[in-house]
């Protein structure tokens, strides 16, 4: 064959491509025999300031499990799917996840309403699901394990702790969606548990600014305390304007949910100080094991690494736990995953010793407050492994393993808690 | 006694807010018939504009006063010369246009800046006393500089012959033409004008409110509903409707809670647009500005 340069060119181009597809194929080979982990998680819209930490964390998980030799010898492939703020992105992805993807676990959600689009449909397909926000507790789902907080581990520890430091007389203010709701109830619940009085609860829609005449009220009811649940960028708003009228000196607050999406760096120290936050982590857990984290985390960030909260370390944990669960069943196996979880499954994070609860599906989990001052928290309680004592209530997976439900849907009265 | 003058301080602010939130869009939609739907993000870009200088060491008065209505009007002129210019008279594709816009600024804040931005601002006026009450004397301070502001722009329209000029353009754009008017250039001013004052009330607003990309979000709706219900008259549009929306919603946010005092606006915009469909100053004030 004679060699003319077009040829050679055909010739030279044809193997080059054949090369450089190859390591693609060869990628694609060894994908199929990896686990697959997927997760669907906000990183762009309104709760991108949530999200965004939580998909940092995941990913260094999974890079640390695999740095560490993989799960029963196999890598992790993580996929990571962005359903920008809307619930109907979330359905697509988890059934993409699901049917496409064939994912051996799927971690997802940020609001309660998204955890409820996806759940069912991660419950047809048969994937395992793990939900890793704090939230108002009440599912009650063998396929679904809720790593994150619940109000009888949060709520019940800062009422008694800032009734003691304030007084009694609790005015309440929180977010007008079902997080919200559920959660002013629980803090009713326990105020009144601990011999206090909820003066006036007040609901906000997530687009309200305009805080002025909520605060005049406030002064006018006379508290000892504010409690907030308020949620999202446009309640920041509530902070900073309460501390304009100068409320703040008078009147302190206390909440659940400030600080989780890092609103202490958002709000000026004079604004802030004082407030007195619960949450299952604080970047100032002081352990050698959370400190080598933190740096861990600050290394592989950079300058762009965000403040460590709950959402972000129980993301990082939770991955750690579902590996544990693996680890324990020898396979990935969705049944033989789920039993040894119940078995039950145990790590020790950042956060503290982090067990699941096997009649619930949640997690024994230590529980922090902390008191702000100067855009940082302090430490200031500690309970080591606290009971998700609010879905046990309800919740008995032992006894009913085909259980699917969300309990506090409609409130607590409809689930029958008084 | 103290806590009704509290009140009514605290509705005269929230009326002030609206005219705050509103102005920007009205100049824009009230002038050029654009439908801004990036007016949101505009008053995001003035609140980082204040939270980026004040973190590098800039005085927070000038910050809010001159750097944010300077940095988004000038945002404003560049946009206007790349992308409105082309599209005046076809107002859904402004309004398609714009809202690409206010996604494509929310992509450029978060990815420069990340999804959240360390601040130290808080008001810059601290409380004031009313008997037993407390109220923010900065926000006493906004609603000075809501009616500063309004003033300011009257006096610009009514006196000055760039006011004169622009208003000739906004009634007979070719008329204006033919006159020699550079129907063009006026446009550019015009939207350039709207965003600084945009820009200036999210300057304003910034040590009072979230700073986040994605803020924008909460003002646009209110400041549509506004606008529209005001009518065609800028000032007096804006101000009437946010005078009869605003009462309405701080009345009723106080007597039966935030989320009722919502509805009430917005049902109470339904009904006024209902009966009026031009909006107040399609019916009332028409010959003003």
């Amino acid at each position: 064959m004679k060699i003319n340069r077009r040829r050679f060119l055909n010739s030279t181009v044809a193997v080059a491509a054949v090369t450089l597809a190859a390591p693609a194929l060869i990628g694609r080979a060894q994908a199929a025999g990896n686990i697959k982990m997927v997760s669907i998680l906000d990183q762009s819209g309104g709760l991108d300031i949530y999200g965004k930490p939580m998909v940092d964390a995941t990913k260094m998980a999974v890079d640390e499990l695999n740095a560490s030799g993989g799960l029963l010898g196999k890598m992790i492939d993580l996929t990571i799917y962005d359903p920008q703020s809307t619930i109907q992105s979330y359905t697509q992805y988890a059934t993409k996840a699901a049917a496409s993807d064939k994912a051996d676990v799927v971690h997802a959600g940020i609001t309660s309403a998204s955890r409820e689009a996806i759940r069912p449909t991660l419950n047809r397909f048969k994937t395992l699901y793990f939900y890793n926000t704090l939230y108002e507790g009440g599912v009650c789902d063998r396929n679904t394990f809720a790593t994150g907080s619940t109000p009888a581990q949060t709520v019940e520890k800062l009422v008694p702790y800032t009734m003691k430091k304030w007084g009694k007389k609790v005015y309440v203010v929180a977010a007008d969606y079902n997080y919200g709701q559920i959660t002013a109830e629980w803090f009713k619940k326990y105020v009144r548990e601990n011999g206090g009085e909820t003066v006036a609860v007040e609901f906000f829609p997530l687009d309200v600014t305009n805080f002025g005449p909520t605060i005049q009220k406030i002064q006018a009811a006379k508290p000892d305390m504010v409690m907030s649940a308020l949620v999202g960028g446009a309640h920041i708003s509530f902070y900073k304007q309460y501390a304009a009228a100068g409320v703040n000196k008078n009147i302190p607050i206390a909440s659940t949910t400030f600080g989780v999406g890092n609103e202490h760096i958002s709000i000026s120290a004079e604004e802030g100080d004082g407030m007195v936050c619960a949450y299952s982590y604080f970047q100032e857990v002081d352990t050698p094991l959370n400190k080598a984290f933190v740096k861990r985390f600050q290394d592989r960030m950079g300058d762009n690494a965000p403040y460590l909260n709950e959402l972000a370390v129980r993301s990082y944990e939770a991955a750690f736990l579902w590996a544990e669960g693996v680890k324990m069943a020898g396979t990935t196996d969705r049944m033989k995953v789920i039993e040894a979880l119940e078995s039950p499954a145990s790590i020790v994070g950042p956060s503290g010793k982090l067990t699941i609860e096997p009649k619930t599906h949640h997690a024994l989990q230590n529980v922090y407050l902390a008191e702000l001052k100067d855009q940082k928290f302090t430490i200031v309680e500690s309970y080591t492994e606290q009971p998700p004592t609010d879905t046990l209530l309800v919740c008995d997976l032992q006894k009913n393993p085909t259980m699917s439900k969300f309990y506090f849907e409609n409130g607590l009265a409809a689930a029958g808690i008084k | 006694m103290d806590l009704f003058i509290a009140l009514i301080l605290q509705i005269v602010y929230g009326v002030a807010n609206l005219v705050l939130i509103s102005i920007g869009l009205a100049i824009i939609f009230g002038m050029m018939r654009v439908i801004n739907l990036a007016h949101g993000e505009f008053i995001m870009l003035g609140g980082y504009t204040v939270v980026i200088a004040t973190n590098n060491g800039v005085n927070l008065w000038f910050a809010m006063l001159i750097l944010a209505p300077l940095v988004v009007g000038i945002i404003g002129v560049v946009v206007e010369r790349l992308l409105i210019r082309f599209l005046y008279g076809r107002m859904v594709d402004t309004l398609l246009a714009t809202w690409g816009l206010s996604l494509l600024l929310i992509g450029l804040v978060t990815t420069i800046f990340g999804a959240q931005t360390k601040t130290t601002i808080s008001a810059p006026i601290g409380a004031i006393q009313i008997g037993d009450y407390t109220t923010s004397g900065y926000e006493l301070f906004l609603i000075f500089v809501t009616a500063l502001l309004s003033f300011a722009i009257y006096l610009l329209l009514r006196f000055t012959k760039l006011g004169l000029v622009a208003r000739g353009t906004m009634q007979a754009p070719d008329m204006a033409a033919a006159l020699g008017v550079s129907t063009s250039r006026v446009y550019a001013i015009t939207f350039g004008l709207g965003a600084a004052v945009s820009g200036l009330v999210g300057g304003l607003l910034a040590p009072i409110t979230g700073v986040l990309p994605t803020i924008g979000a909460v003002y646009i709706a209110k400041a549509f509903i506004t606008v529209v219900s005001g009518g065609t008259a800028i000032l007096a549009g804006t101000i009437s409707a946010s005078a009869l929306l605003g009462v309405i919603n701080g009345v009723v946010s106080y007597v039966t809670g935030p989320t009722m005092g919502e509805v009430a606006l917005l049902v109470a915009a339904i009904i006024l647009l209902r009966l009026l469909p031009q909006g107040i100053t399609g019916r009332f004030f028409r010959k003003s500005l």
